[in-house]
């Protein structure tokens, strides 16, 4: 079986092979071949910032249909925070879950419920535990795969617990199974803003096998759930979730509800990269805990979701604001007890910038590679597919391009075969007489 | 193989990119990562104390499968006692460098700890010359 290891696809039709997306791209996997881009996948983390650049909307994630529902006998939706703040003067969380479950849900349960689990346990982790400072969280699956990348060295900073997503997915099924419904009859199905998610949950990352069966994009959900909002009779009281729960939406939510003061919250993965470089060099050992979220903004500005972050931070201000008015319902009768919070699978490494497993012959590789690079014109026009010059150069070396792909490079080679072929031309064979010509 | 790289002394806002730069070879040449993060400190306070006491200098960098050998050659002022200067704590460096964040006396005490190798040759007025090796195979260790 083929590893899946990114849901981050091209609609190659849409695609017209400008350089946006190659030049964005914080892993350098993605080139343009043959006039359309292409992901290497190794490298993809899921970030989705191609998604959100490409003009032509020629990136989307692969998420699952509403139609799957059929199925599945029992479904579940467990929605991201993230949907509360998609809509237009609806801020009141019972509405949004009601009309949710109207698509054809058996039950909603919230992530942002077990977030407050998550809250919960990390909380003692970091009061109690020997992880290495800055501990960095394990929130985000972008950050995590960003560090097996290109901070290998950062994986035992990394907080050992599992997300909310996939704590609500073992609350849910862990109930169920109670219940006397059959495992095989659950569809559990998370509404998701974000791709890398919806890779985890085919992928996961520090558990063998996630509970999450399907993954809906808010942008899927969007389209039907706006219209059922407006035509709801009776709001069912379904929220159990409060205002540190739902807040980790947000930048900073997941931090300031661990109580420390000490915490840096980044978000951007161009800043998280920023500040990752700094743990790297050892200059934050001061700091407890680092949040970073690959979205502008955090969850908010997820690649499938529909408003935009800035918008959407002011809408979810006013979903909090309205959580503190009215309690949550109680969900005591779900029990966590015999649910793993803990990752149980190591973490790797991923080495997939190496030129070569023996370093005798990377250095090698490394030595031809610059060579090369000094002969490229270093202005990273992109023109040949490639992020910048030295990404073609590693490309030659890697045998996945050639140096006439640089269009100066090729402009070069063709003078020079046309003055060469001029040189030929005034040659006159010996046997011909001079004045013939 | 070998890399160089200029440090510009105007900006200690831009100082690291030398160490990023390595970094990112050494990434690519498959080095174990806890060695480049060893590298990665060592390398970054070198050039960070270039920037900050003898704006600016060169750095040459020498990677071979056994080891990296580092050096760092500035013409600043040069360090007068280098047993204090490596002690921890000692620092010379102004009340404006310290509210910027630097200046605990942990630099030259940190390189030594992460290299496995630290050699400090300088003269008054004339420069300083910092060598560092870090084995590369944990065997070397
Ligand atoms: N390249 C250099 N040229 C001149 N003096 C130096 C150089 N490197 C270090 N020093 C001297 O040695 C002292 C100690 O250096 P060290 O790196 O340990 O601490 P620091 O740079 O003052 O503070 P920190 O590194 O914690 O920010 C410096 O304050 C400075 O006086
Ligand atoms: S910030 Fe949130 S939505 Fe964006 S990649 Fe990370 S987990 Fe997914
Ligand atoms: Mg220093």
């Amino acid at each position: 079986m083929i590893e899946y290891l990114h849901s981050v696809t091209l609609q190659e039709d849409k695609c017209v092979g400008c350089t946006d997306c190659i030049k964005r791209c914080p892993t350098e996997a993605i080139r343009v071949r043959h006039g359309k881009a292409k992901i290497i996948d190794e490298r993809c983390i899921d970030c989705g910032l191609c998604i959100k650049v490409c003009r032509n909307r020629a990136k989307k994630a692969m998420t699952d249909k509403l139609d799957c529902l059929s199925e599945y006998k029992y479904k579940v939706a467990i929605p991201a925070p993230t949907l509360y703040a998609q809509f237009k003067d609806i801020y009141d969380v019972n509405v949004i879950l009601t009309g949710l479950k109207q698509l054809g849900f058996d039950e909603v349960f919230e992530v942002s419920r077990a977030a407050e689990i998550v809250t919960e346990e990390s909380k003692k982790l970091l009061k109690s535990s020997n992880l290495k400072k800055p501990v960095i969280s394990s929130a985000c699956p972008v950050i995590i795969r960003l560090i097996q990348i290109r901070f290998p060295e950062l994986i035992e900073h990394i907080l050992p617990v599992i997300s909310p997503m996939e704590v609500a997915a073992r609350i849910v099924k862990n109930d169920l199974i109670k219940r006397g419904i059959d495992e095989k009859d659950i569809g559990v199905f998370f509404i998701s803003p974000c791709a890398a998610k919806a890779t985890n949950a085919r992928n996961p990352i520090g558990i063998e096998k996630s509970h999450v069966d399907k993954v809906l994009s808010i942008k899927e959900v969007y389209k039907k759930l706006a219209g059922t909002l407006k035509r709801l009779d009776k709001i069912e009281n379904l929220r159990t979730s409060s205002y540190d729960g739902i807040r980790w939406a947000m930048s900073g939510g997941e931090g300031k509800g661990l109580e420390i003061d000490n915490f840096i919250a980044v978000d951007g993965i161009e800043n998280v990269i920023k500040v990752l470089e700094e743990v790297e060099n050892g200059k934050l050992v001061n700091v407890d805990f680092i949040e970073g979220l690959a979205c502008t903004g955090g969850c908010l500005g997820g690649p499938l979701t529909v408003e935009n972050s800035f918008v959407a931070k002011n809408k979810l201000k006013k979903v909090l604001k309205n959580t503190l008015e009215e309690k949550a319902g109680d969900c005591a009768n779900l029990h966590t007890e015999d649910i793993t919070l803990f990752w149980n699978k190591e973490v790797l490494s991923k080495p997939v910038m190496s030129l070569d497993e023996d370093m005798n012959i990377a250095i090698k590789k490394m030595e031809e590679l610059e060579r090369i690079y000094e002969q490229l014109p270093q202005i990273d026009c992109g023109s040949c597919g490639a992020p910048n010059c030295w990404a073609l150069a590693e490309d030659i070396v890697r045998n996945n391009a050639n140096i006439e792909d640089c269009i100066f490079m090729l402009r070069k080679k063709v003078r020079e075969m046309a003055e060469d072929m001029v040189a030929l031309a005034q040659k006159i064979p010996a046997s011909l007489n001079n004045k013939d010509f | 193989m070998k890399l160089n790289f200029e440090v510009d002394g105007d900006d200690f806002l831009l100082a690291g990119e030398a160490s990023s730069q390595v970094k990112k070879v050494l990434k690519q040449l498959g080095v174990a990562s806890d060695i480049i993060r060893r590298i990665a400190i060592a390398m970054y306070e070198a050039e960070i104390n270039m920037v900050l006491h003898a704006n600016g200098g060169m750095v040459d960098v020498d990677i071979s499968p056994e080891k990296i050998y580092i050096v760092f050659q500035d013409t600043g002022p040069g360090i007068e006692d280098i047993e204090l200067a490596m002690q921890e704590g000692y620092s010379t460096a102004s009340d404006k460098i310290r509210e910027l964040g630097f200046g605990a006396g942990m630099g030259l005490p940190n390189m030594k700890r992460y290299s496995d190798d630290l050699k400090i040759t300088s003269e008054l007025g004339k420069g300083t010359k910092v060598e560092i090796i870090v084995y590369l195979n944990r065997e070397g260790d």
